[in-house]
């Protein structure tokens, strides 16, 4: 588990200090995968380099099962690194060493024997799917390979934690995909805490339990993705549903009734709406919207319809079996600007 | 009234002057390697945002390394002479000789050195620091294993730069090849001569190049462009 509390860190900059992290707390419960996002200047990077502890807070702790690690020196200080795997945000492999040399790496920091060393490499390589490259150069692998490496050496010393630092920035969606299978594997295999710092929500979507949404230093919004999906007007909501902005005010003229439902993880909503209508005998019109998925998880969002004497009867039911309900005005016939 | 020395005897003076060069730089290349790696490791490590910053030490080295760039040869080889009598036991002969070319290589190198550490890129070092690392095995195991076709590079780059000092050993009574051609073909105006030392010593610089090159090529691991 990793308790960040109140970190904050300012660099100098021009025209008086900048502050890349204000009061930054969060925690990632064992075994969970945290996305922290926001846009590029939030903090992120800085917030990765401390939790990294390659950048000293200035004020704040950071606990990894516990123990603050932000004052620790010498001999403890790389004790407590070995307990925080990172997968760093730039290509970071040893040019001159094959993969199996890399990921070597933490192992001879660790003072691993080598027959024992080379057991571990060839299950991590394994882990990672990268098997048949261990004599192979960082230079003959593709990008997506090489940071399934990083990983593996990241995981190398067995920490409890993995720091992914925009471990998919540089990739193609397809290479994406194969680098963001193996951090779930790192958590649902091996059971470590895994902390991804991003600005591409389709890593959220792809792997996240909880969300931290970081805007100028500062945590916004922060919880579990599934709980804030349903949150009026959470940005995670805004940003992981299908769109709705798109629809035009007008579309809604002439109708009793307007809504957005969000359904978490009920899949028969094809069922759902169709239902409703017939119950309680009202017209019901789909403006937009659509379904996706969230993890395994079917996440739905739709901008409904309605007109008929028991519209709201027809609203009040979809919400009884499930799904959040939100009210939108209406507007009456032919006055839509 | 210019007389050309006999090729037989041309031939006697390059054999004997051209050892003399080979052993002075073999020499004073081993020393300056052994002197200028660990300087330069230093230079780089002390740098601002280096693995260890210490401003003052930095500046110290930095302003020696500098002076003994600058310091024209013959001058370092006279002002040493104390140093070598008490090193060698005598300030004549090739053996003499090896102790300031030594001197001279050693700040050389080191900014070479330097230079190819700064080439590893911070992120690769980073991620060995987050390993948890000790600096010493940081600049084992990553720097200068990943600067290591630079550094052959470099060293090679020294060993060529001795050839050029070397001539100046003459001042010691030190030979070699470089001594030969002042003697001869300056002061005697005997073209022959001259050729020929230039012609040696360019055999010479070319054949420790190619080496060199080799080297660091066969021990280099990034992709070689092939176009």
């Amino acid at each position: 588990m990793i308790t960040v509390e109140n970190l904050t860190k300012s660099f100098p900059g021009r025209g008086g200090e900048v502050r890349a992290l204000d009061g930054v707390s969060l925690e990632v419960p064992a075994g969970t995968i945290l996305g922290v996002v926001g846009t590029s200047g939030a903090g992120k990077s800085t917030l990765a380099r401390c939790i990294a502890l390659l950048e000293r807070p200035d004020a704040g702790s950071i606990r990894v099962d516990g123990t603050d690690l932000v004052s620790l020196s010498g001999a403890a200080l790389r004790a407590a690194r070995r307990q925080i795997g990172v997968v760093p945000q730039t290509d970071s492999l040893l040019r001159q060493r094959t993969a199996a040399g890399n990921i070597a790496l933490p192992l001879e920091a660790a003072k691993v024997p080598g027959p024992q060393r080379k057991q571990r490499v060839s299950e991590l390589l394994e882990l990672v799917g990268l098997s048949d490259k261990a004599s192979t150069f960082p230079d003959q692998l593709s990008g997506g390979q090489r940071q399934r490496v990083a990983i593996a050496r990241a995981l190398a010393a067995s920490p409890s934690v993995l720091l992914a630092d925009e471990p998919t920035s540089a990739l193609d969606p397809e290479t994406t995909g194969s680098v963001l299978t193996v951090l779930d594997r790192v958590r649902s295999e091996l059971g470590v805490t895994v902390l991804v710092v991003t600005h591409d929500m389709a890593v959220v979507r792809r792997i996240c339990d909880d969300i931290a949404v970081l805007e100028h230093g500062r945590v916004v919004e922060n919880g579990k993705v599934l709980d804030l999906i349903s949150a009026p007007g959470s940005r995670t909501a805004s940003a992981l549903l299908p769109e709705l902005d798109q629809i035009s005010q007008q579309h809604s003229a002439g109708y009793d009734r307007v809504a957005d439902i969000v359904l978490v993880g009920f899949a028969a909503i094809g069922a759902l709406l169709p239902e409703a209508a017939s119950r309680h005998g009202v017209e019901l019109s789909l403006l937009g919207g659509g379904m996706t998925r969230l993890n395994d998880t079917p996440v739905a969002r739709f901008r409904i319809a309605l007109s008929g004497e028991r519209a709201d009867a027809a609203l009040k039911w979809i919400g009884e079996r499930g799904a959040v309900v939100r009210h939108k005005p209406t507007l009456v016939a032919g006055t839509a600007a | 009234m210019r007389t050309e020395t006999p090729w037989s005897t041309v031939f006697e003076l390059l054999a004997e002057t051209g050892w003399e060069t080979l052993y002075m730089v073999a020499l004073s290349a081993v020393f300056a390697f052994i002197g200028g790696l660990p300087l330069g490791v230093l230079l780089h490590v002390t740098a601002p945002g280096g693995l260890r910053p210490q401003v003052f030490t930095h500046r110290v080295l930095n302003f020696v390394v500098d002076v003994g760039r600058s310091l024209p040869f013959v001058i370092l080889l006279i002002a040493l002479l104390p140093v070598t009598r008490s090193i060698v036991g005598t300030t004549l002969g090739s053996t003499a000789a090896v102790v300031p070319l030594t001197v001279g290589a050693i700040p050389f190198l080191a900014r070479l050195v330097e230079g190819a550490l700064r080439e590893v890129d911070t992120s690769v070092v980073e991620a060995a620091i987050t390993t948890g690392a000790t600096k010493p095995h940081i600049v084992r195991g990553v720097l200068l294993r990943e600067a290591a076709p630079a550094l052959v590079a470099g060293i090679g780059v020294t060993v060529i730069a001795l050839i050029g000092y070397s001539a100046m050993a003459g001042v010691v009574g030190g030979g070699g090849l470089g001594d030969l051609a002042i003697r001869y073909g300056y002061q005697r105006f005997d073209t022959r001569v001259l050729i020929s030392t230039v012609v040696v010593l360019g055999v010479f610089a070319r054949l420790v190049q190619f080496l060199f090159d080799l080297g660091a090529r066969g021990i280099d691991r990034r992709r070689r462009v092939t176009a």
